[in-house]
């Protein structure tokens, strides 16, 4: 299929529909309504469901309708909409439901703004609704991966029977670029263990109460063997030039393409950077982390967020290398200039003289 | 009492093969799965209303033969275990969730016939959203409402339908309506909607309302069968436990204190005449799929046309103008025209509070190399459409950068010696041509022109894909044009 500049919000419902999902229920909100938009476009063309839901605790508890009738089925939200979703998410973590919830985040807490901010990492990442449960989480960084970890997220979705995340931030979701779709359309066969209104399926059962506490405490470890499975299986990261860097700095979507840039001019002044991307944050690539604590002198961690992502790389390094934090929030896209004064600071130590020789005269 | 699998769940280990959750299958009476000293009793209290209900529910789908097509979806409440007694496909929902799950899975399995069994906190109160639209959208569900006037399971406190002056764990003195309101009347309320079919209240008071019941509820459940919409039925169900009363009693406060508040009847029946739902689309084939996901505006996918000149390595550009001037569209066509010449391509708008306030932005990356950020702080090339604009971003422009500016002069305080200005009335040239909302494309034939930043070509390419109308499409070759040998007319102000 050739080359399309779409926006990503767009490229997440075309893959979506690629890999097989018929159901989209959802609720508008900026900056993730095309992906509505788009879903009711291109649901009904694919013989889909789409319905704007009247709240996102409706659409989540119609997605756990559809995929306990055996659908691959996705939502999409922000913020607050992601909020108002936890209770949802529990339930289907619990029922083991797979589903995709996109959340395209905007500035918070409370009504904040619709600009770009990283600050739904607790929330999606650690968890957000009630009990002993984890959701996957993908973090694209360009309209290409919006479209590919979209269509993955199914995948890990009907892997684990779980939920999965798609986390990216306003710009991601706003942005054109370039995107080449998979030539074949999958249309994979409902699960056995779905609810079909079949005889086939009249004895499955959707459900997450187990009454008793030893079947509950039984429920809930045989979901933890399902999250070290994936911590063992499908941990995902880029790493650029990580191999000689001094500093190390760690972020995830439109940050980490802002830090692409960073790399290549902190080099330009002599100071070995290098960029390890997290794909998936959760599972983490913790491993992948620790294992630069060798030769890397000290983490630099960047988000549109007061700090959050940053504890997940400090529980990593677990106090074998200092980890440096930089920040911004409100809706603010950090500037590579600025990341880059940052990234000087904490080199220091390792600044070849004739950088600090530029710094003095500038001082 | 731990065993290897869950042992090694602990130690964060787990087998190499990974074994789903053990099959809930057969979750009947004869498995029913409560404490074990109460094997062998429901789990309803003696003269529940759900036990009835129960059977005349499972009566229903035995005489309309649709066990095998029926899925149950239950709420939160003392029917929580609904699944224990029928034996049919069963989704267990959040509180106040069973009709958002009974849509979906409706929905998605259009053949079945979808029961949802709710009481009256789950529905009239924590889920009262999803059941007033599920209803209001006509969605092909039956529903069983059963409005007891008392949260069971949580032990006795006030629910919507609680009558004035009764007493519960929450309103120890009794319902106020100064402070709780007054009994919430569903069926009266859903008479208001026009999508709802059927509608009736009825009770579970003597032996002649428990006969109408079971044919209201046999009703609900006929009209899905024969492709009808929303069913209602709310039915009067005795709660001896909680009330306190014997189940004697109990049912005949039903009978005659329940329906004074909530009196039985048909609230609506349009079973005769409402019209049977059409029938799903046909699905198109998978393999039609991926073409079918082709440009959702028109816009067609990206064709070669033009190359880019080799001196264009890496342009920044910064596009900033009023809504309207078209500016988020001079960046796409850019964007199109850099893909159409097979070079890297990035565009991204300014979608903050700011475009309500009628200024917009955008920024656009096209280079020959893989683009880092998208995110453009320092442009080569800024398209100023208007003097806020020019005023924002001028600093920001890299040094040897150009500036383009839509006025006649460079406003004061605008002085740079280090980029090149171009400065033209574009929206008044646009005008000449024909329209002056293509100044924006005015502009754009000027600066190619300027730098020979990408062929006409691929311009053209971009325009036809992303021009609606033909007139349009004139009128902007035409503005091209205009900006072209506007260019050479007067020198460029260095």
């Amino acid at each position: 299929m050739a080359k399309q500049l779409i926006k990503g919000n767009e490229a997440i419902v075309k893959a979506a529909v690629l890999a097989g999902c018929r159901a989209y229920y959802g609720y508008p909100i900026t900056p993730a309504s095309e992906i509505a938009e788009a879903a009711a476009h291109y649901l009904p063309l694919a013989g889909g469901t789409f319905l704007q839901a009247e709240s996102e605790v409706a659409a989540i508890n119609m997605i756990y309708g559809a995929a306990g009738a055996g659908l691959r089925a996705m939502t999409a939200s922000s913020g607050p909409g992601i909020s108002l979703m936890q209770e949802g998410l529990s339930f289907l973590a619990g029922a083991e439901l797979p589903c995709v919830i996109a959340d395209i985040m905007r500035a918070g807490p409370g009504l904040g703004n619709i600009g770009p901010e990283q600050g739904d990492y607790f929330q999606v990442v650690k968890g957000g609704g009630h009990g002993n449960y984890r959701a996957l989480v993908l973090a694209p960084d360009s309209v290409q991966e919006m479209a590919d970890l979209t269509a993955l997220a199914f995948e890990l979705a009907d892997k684990y029977r779980n939920p999965v995340y798609v986390l990216a931030d306003g710009y991601i979701g706003q942005m054109m670029e370039p995107v080449e779709f998979a030539n074949q359309a999958i249309e994979p066969p409902p699960p056995d263990w779905a609810v079909l209104g079949t005889a086939e399926s009249r004895k499955n059962l959707i459900s997450s109460i187990f009454i008793e506490p030893e079947s509950q405490e039984h429920h809930v470890r045989h979901m933890m063997t399902k999250y070290h499975r994936a911590e063992r299986e499908d941990v995902r990261f880029e790493s650029v030039q990580t191999e000689d860097a001094d500093i190390v700095l760690v972020g995830y979507g439109i940050i980490a393409r802002i830090l692409k840039s960073v790399v290549e001019m902190a080099r330009e002044r002599g100071v070995k950077a290098g960029l390890l991307r997290p794909i998936t944050l959760y599972p983490f690539p913790t491993r992948a982390i620790r294992a630069l604590c060798g030769h890397a002198a000290t983490f630099g961690v960047v988000e549109m967020s007061t700090g959050q992502m940053v504890e997940d790389v400090r529980l990593a390094v677990e106090g074998r290398c200092p980890v440096e934090f930089y920040g911004r929030s409100g809706g603010v896209v950090p500037t590579a200039e600025e990341i880059l004064a940052f990234v000087l600071e904490i080199a220091k130590p390792a600044w070849p003289a004739s950088i600090l020789e530029e710094v003095a005269i500038h001082d | 009492m731990i065993n290897e699998h869950d042992l090694a769940a602990l130690n964060g280990t787990c087998p190499e093969h990974y074994e789903p959750f053990q099959d809930r299958a057969g979750a009947f009476y004869e498995t029913f799965e409560r404490k074990p000293e109460n094997q062998e009793q429901t789990h309803y209290c003696p003269g529940c209303g759900h036990g009835i209900t129960h059977k005349m529910v499972a009566r229903a789908i035995d005489e309309l033969g649709i066990q095998d097509r029926t899925i149950l979806c239950t709420p939160v409440g003392c029917s929580v275990f609904g699944y224990y007694y029928f034996d049919v496909g069963n989704i267990q929902a959040a509180h106040g969730r069973a009709s958002a799950v009974a849509v979906g899975a409706k929905r998605a399995r259009p053949d079945s016939v979808v029961l949802c069994y709710q009481g009256d906190g789950d529905l009239a109160a924590i889920g009262t959203a999803e059941i007033v639209h599920a209803a209001n959208r006509g969605e092909p569900i039956t529903v069983f409402f059963l409005n007891n006037a008392i949260y069971g399971m949580t032990g006795g406190q006030m629910a919507p339908t609680t009558l004035i002056g009764m007493k519960s764990t929450t309103t120890p003195n009794g319902r106020d309506p100064w402070n709780e309101g007054y009994p919430l009347h569903i069926c009266e309320l859903f008479a208001q909607l026009d999508a709802p079919v059927y509608l009736e209240r009825v009770a579970l008071g003597n032996s002649k309302q428990l006969i109408g019941a079971a044919r209201a509820i046999k009703k609900g459940i006929e009209n899905q069968v024969k492709g009808l919409g929303f069913s209602l039925i709310e039915i009067l169900s005795p709660c001896p436990t909680i009330w306190k009363m014997n189940p004697v009693d109990a049912q005949h406060w039903v009978r005659d204190e329940l329906t004074k508040v909530f009196p039985p009847g048909v609230y609506r029946d349009r079973t005769k005449d409402a019209p049977v739902r059409p029938a799903p689309k046909p699905k198109p084939a998978l393999a039609d799929l991926p073409k079918m996901l082709v440009g959702k505006g028109g816009v067609a996918p990206v064709e070669p046309a033009g190359t880019a000149p080799a001196a264009v390595h890496d342009l920044s550009i910064r596009i900033a103008g009023f809504g309207g001037q078209g500016v988020l569209m001079l960046g796409q066509v850019l964007a199109e025209a850099g893909l159409s010449a097979d070079m890297r391509v990035s565009w991204l708008p300014s979608y903050g509070p700011e475009m309500r306030s009628g200024t917009s932005n955008c920024h656009v990356r096209i280079s020959h190399k893989e683009i880092a950020s998208p995110v453009v702080t320092k442009p080569n090339v800024l398209l100023a459409l208007n003097e806020p604009s020019l005023r924002k971003f001028l600093a920001t422009v890299e040094p040897g950068g150009w500036v383009l500016y839509n006025g006649t002069s460079l406003p004061e305080g605008m002085e740079r010696d280090d980029v090149h200005f171009v400065i033209k009335p574009f929206t008044e040239l646009a005008d000449q041509v024909g329209d002056a909302r293509a100044g924006n494309i005015v502009m754009l034939g000027t600066l190619l022109e300027a730098t020979g930043m990408l062929s006409g070509e691929s311009i053209d390419a971009a325009l036809k894909r992303l021009v609606k109308t033909e007139r349009w499409l004139e009128l902007d070759r035409k503005a091209l044009a205009k900006g072209r040998e506007t260019f050479h007319l007067e020198p460029v102000s260095a």
